[in-house]
């Protein structure tokens, strides 16, 4: 369907990613991305399709095949006063980067007491649910929140991809912007032209409702949405509160949520033991425990490696799940 | 060009200015190592790793950089290029006594803190290099590592990625033997670290380490490359780790007297004093008030030292990011009112 003459189409999240690098890199010349096959063919995804020939090749770099060296590479371009976005082909292969994220990227500004700091996005599509080999689908966005220094934000609509990435690009510190995967083409929604930045730290409720609250971020939360759509069936009421980051978390958002209803359900991509859902039950449960109905319940991937594409729906959280649990905290 | 007897063949690359500036480093070098070691023994630093025998490689490589001009990245036992670079004698004393507020690079200081984390510098180095270039600015990053991180996977990464953006990077791998106590025969089977820079496709030179002005001229061959635009250059400075690898370290565990004793034959710092003093350069009426001056001055910065408060609770919150979260902010309320 196209939209009315004079309004603007509705975009995909991949679509709201691009806009923003463009819109970026046009307002500010220092800004520059890159990565493995970002350039000539506009990365796997071709979220960065195009730019390359508006930009060029010296501010749109294919890089070799080298994870850590992208990363730190990264740090030493922004420490030259550059403004790096770098694209890590998926989030699962900062693996191979890990030592120049946490330790190097994370600490630069800390370690020199301030006289550098690291302008540096690192973006990564990641999660499940659609087929890919391991490594490619890895939910680990846990692991970086111990690592003090880095931002993590997870957008999981077109808006808030472009909002969020141009806060990212512009924020001092270095951000660790994980785009989800699986929606990159299939969300479409309404984003604003121009100038839109989303603050790190706010939560956003999507959805209202009075009896329990699902809490996600990234891809599961449109799991969630689908969950409440199940649950209104039955008259159950479930609000949808979607964190947009981890770090900085929203503790204030998170405990206004809860306490509306009393009863919440944590949804996460990552395996059930250590992940960010255990972070965030701990800070409910010290910030509102007295607001509490009902124990909080986790819906998570299992504690195993990831599976083959094939078995992933065993592995990963569902509708069906997230219904389930959701029906027994509301029940308690 | 200097051998162990200190008599040049060729001429100097080096003006007699040059000689003596690099000379009194190398002796400001020895008398910190010995004051930060004595200073170790009585509680007053934590751990110190010496330059004692590398100051050739690590002065030589300096002196060929212009601090207005170029960058330098260095590993953690370059004091004296970072001295020579624009750190303040009290600032590189500020690291060891623990005041890492004070120890913090002075703005328009082209210098990179010190990197722990064994090799990660290299891939910054590469990146720093490539900023120049892409912003046109005249310059060339100088970036130490040993032969030990040349074995980690930050060296190829950061080695490949500078051939292929062809970077002004001069790459400065002092090669000390030993890693710990590891022998540099156990990093690698190839008997020549330099020539693994052919494989990133740009030239690598070896070059006696403990030769203070074999060092210099090849790095400022080096950094000539780079700055008109031929990309980086690999340089094996081998010289030989005299001391510890730091004061919790034994050497004699791990290495023989007869091999140190060689290494205290070749001397870098003798042969530059012999060679000065055959020049009509030196002396030991002016080394005796060279050493003076120079006490005087480690005296200066380890009391500037002493007499600065002590970092707090505080600190430790300052430069995590450029503002605090809430959550942040809550930590650091507490922390100061436990500290109080």
């Amino acid at each position: 369907m196209s939209p009315p003459a004079g309004e603007r189409p509705e975009l995909s999240i991949l679509e709201a990613i691009r806009e923003a690098l463009f819109e970026e890199m046009g307002r500010d010349e220092r800004v520059m991305v890159l990565g493995m096959d970002v350039g000539r063919l506009g990365g796997v995804f071709r979220v960065t399709r195009g730019l390359m020939e508006r930009y060029g090749p010296d501010r749109v770099v294919d890089t070799p095949l080298a994870e850590a060296s992208i990363v730190g590479a990264s740090l030493g371009l922004a420490i030259g006063g550059m403004v790096p976005v770098a694209e890590i082909q998926f989030l699962g292969f900062t693996h191979q980067a890990f030592h120049q994220i946490g330790p190097q990227l994370a600490r630069y500004r800390f370690r020199s007491r301030g006289r550098f700091n690291a302008q540096v996005t690192i973006r990564a599509p990641f999660g499940g649910g659609v087929r890919t080999p391991e490594f490619h689908p890895d939910a680990i966005e846990a692991q970086f929140s111990q690592a003090p220094g880095v931002k993590v934000v997870c957008p999981a609509f077109p808006d808030d991809a472009k909002g969020l990435l141009l806060e990212a690009i512009r924020d001092p510190d270095p951000v660790l912007y994980l785009e989800p995967q699986r929606l990159y083409r299939s969300i479409r929604g309404p984003v604003p032209a121009g100038d839109h930045t989303v603050p790190f730290g706010s939560s956003r409720l999507v959805r209202d409702g009075k009896d329990v609250v699902l809490i996600a971020w990234s891809a599961a939360v449109h799991l969630c949405l689908a969950a409440a759509d199940q649950l209104a069936l039955d008259g159950v009421e479930a609000a949808v509160l979607d964190l947009r980051s981890i770090v900085p978390l929203d503790v204030e958002g998170l405990v206004a949520a809860v306490q509306k209803s009393g009863k919440a359900v944590v949804v996460h991509e990552a395996p059930l033991t250590g992940g960010f859902g255990a972070e965030v039950i701990a800070t409910i449960q010290q910030e509102a425990f007295g607001s509490l109905d009902a124990p909080i319940r986790r819906v998570a991937a299992r504690d195993t490696p990831y599976p083959p594409g094939s078995l992933e729906d065993h592995y990963l959280p569902s509708v069906r799940r997230i219904v389930a649990a959701a029906r027994e905290t509301v029940a308690y | 060009m200097l051998d162990v007897e200190g008599r040049i063949s060729g001429s100097s690359p080096m003006s007699r200015g040059q000689v003596l500036e690099a000379l009194r480093l190398m002796l400001l070098s020895r008398a910190v190592d010995d004051r930060l070691i004595k200073l170790q023994r009585m509680g007053r630093v934590g751990v110190y790793g010496p330059v004692h025998g590398q100051e050739a490689a690590v002065i030589g490589s300096a002196m060929a950089l212009d601090p207005q001009r170029d960058w330098m990245v260095p590993a953690s036992r370059e004091h004296p290029a970072m001295l020579r670079h624009g750190l303040p004698l009290k600032n590189m004393f500020a690291t060891y006594m623990g005041n890492f507020e004070a120890a913090a690079i002075p703005d328009g200081v082209r210098l990179l803190p010190r990197q722990q984390s064994i090799g990660a510098q290299l891939p910054h180095a590469a990146g720093l290099a490539w900023a120049l270039k892409l912003r046109q600015v005249r310059g060339v990053v100088a970036v130490y590592f040993g032969e030990g991180a040349s074995s980690e996977g930050d060296f190829h990464e950061a080695s490949n990625l500078a051939g292929v953006m062809r970077v002004p990077l001069v790459m400065l791998l002092i090669n000390n033997h030993y890693a710990i106590s590891t022998p540099a025969s156990r990093q690698s089977a190839a008997p020549s670290l330099a020539r693994r820079a052919e494989g990133y496709g740009f030239p690598g030179f070896e070059v006696d380490g403990n030769d203070l002005l074999a060092v210099y001229a090849t790095t400022l061959e080096a950094v000539n490359r780079a700055l008109a635009g031929e990309g980086p250059t690999l340089i094996e400075c081998r010289t030989y780790r005299m001391g510890f690898h730091n004061t919790s370290d034994n050497p004699k565990e791990y290495r023989e007297p007869s091999e140190v004793a060689e290494a205290e034959r070749r001397d870098p710092i003798e042969r530059v004093r012999r060679y000065a003093t055959a020049e009509g350069l030196w002396s030991t009426e002016q080394e005796a008030t060279t050493m003076d001056e120079i006490r005087a001055e480690i005296d200066a910065a380890q009391a500037q030292v002493e007499e600065l408060p002590r970092p707090g609770a505080a600190s430790i919150f300052k430069h995590v990011y450029a503002s605090l979260s809430p959550r942040l902010e809550q930590q650091r309320a507490e922390a100061i009112d436990e500290s109080t």
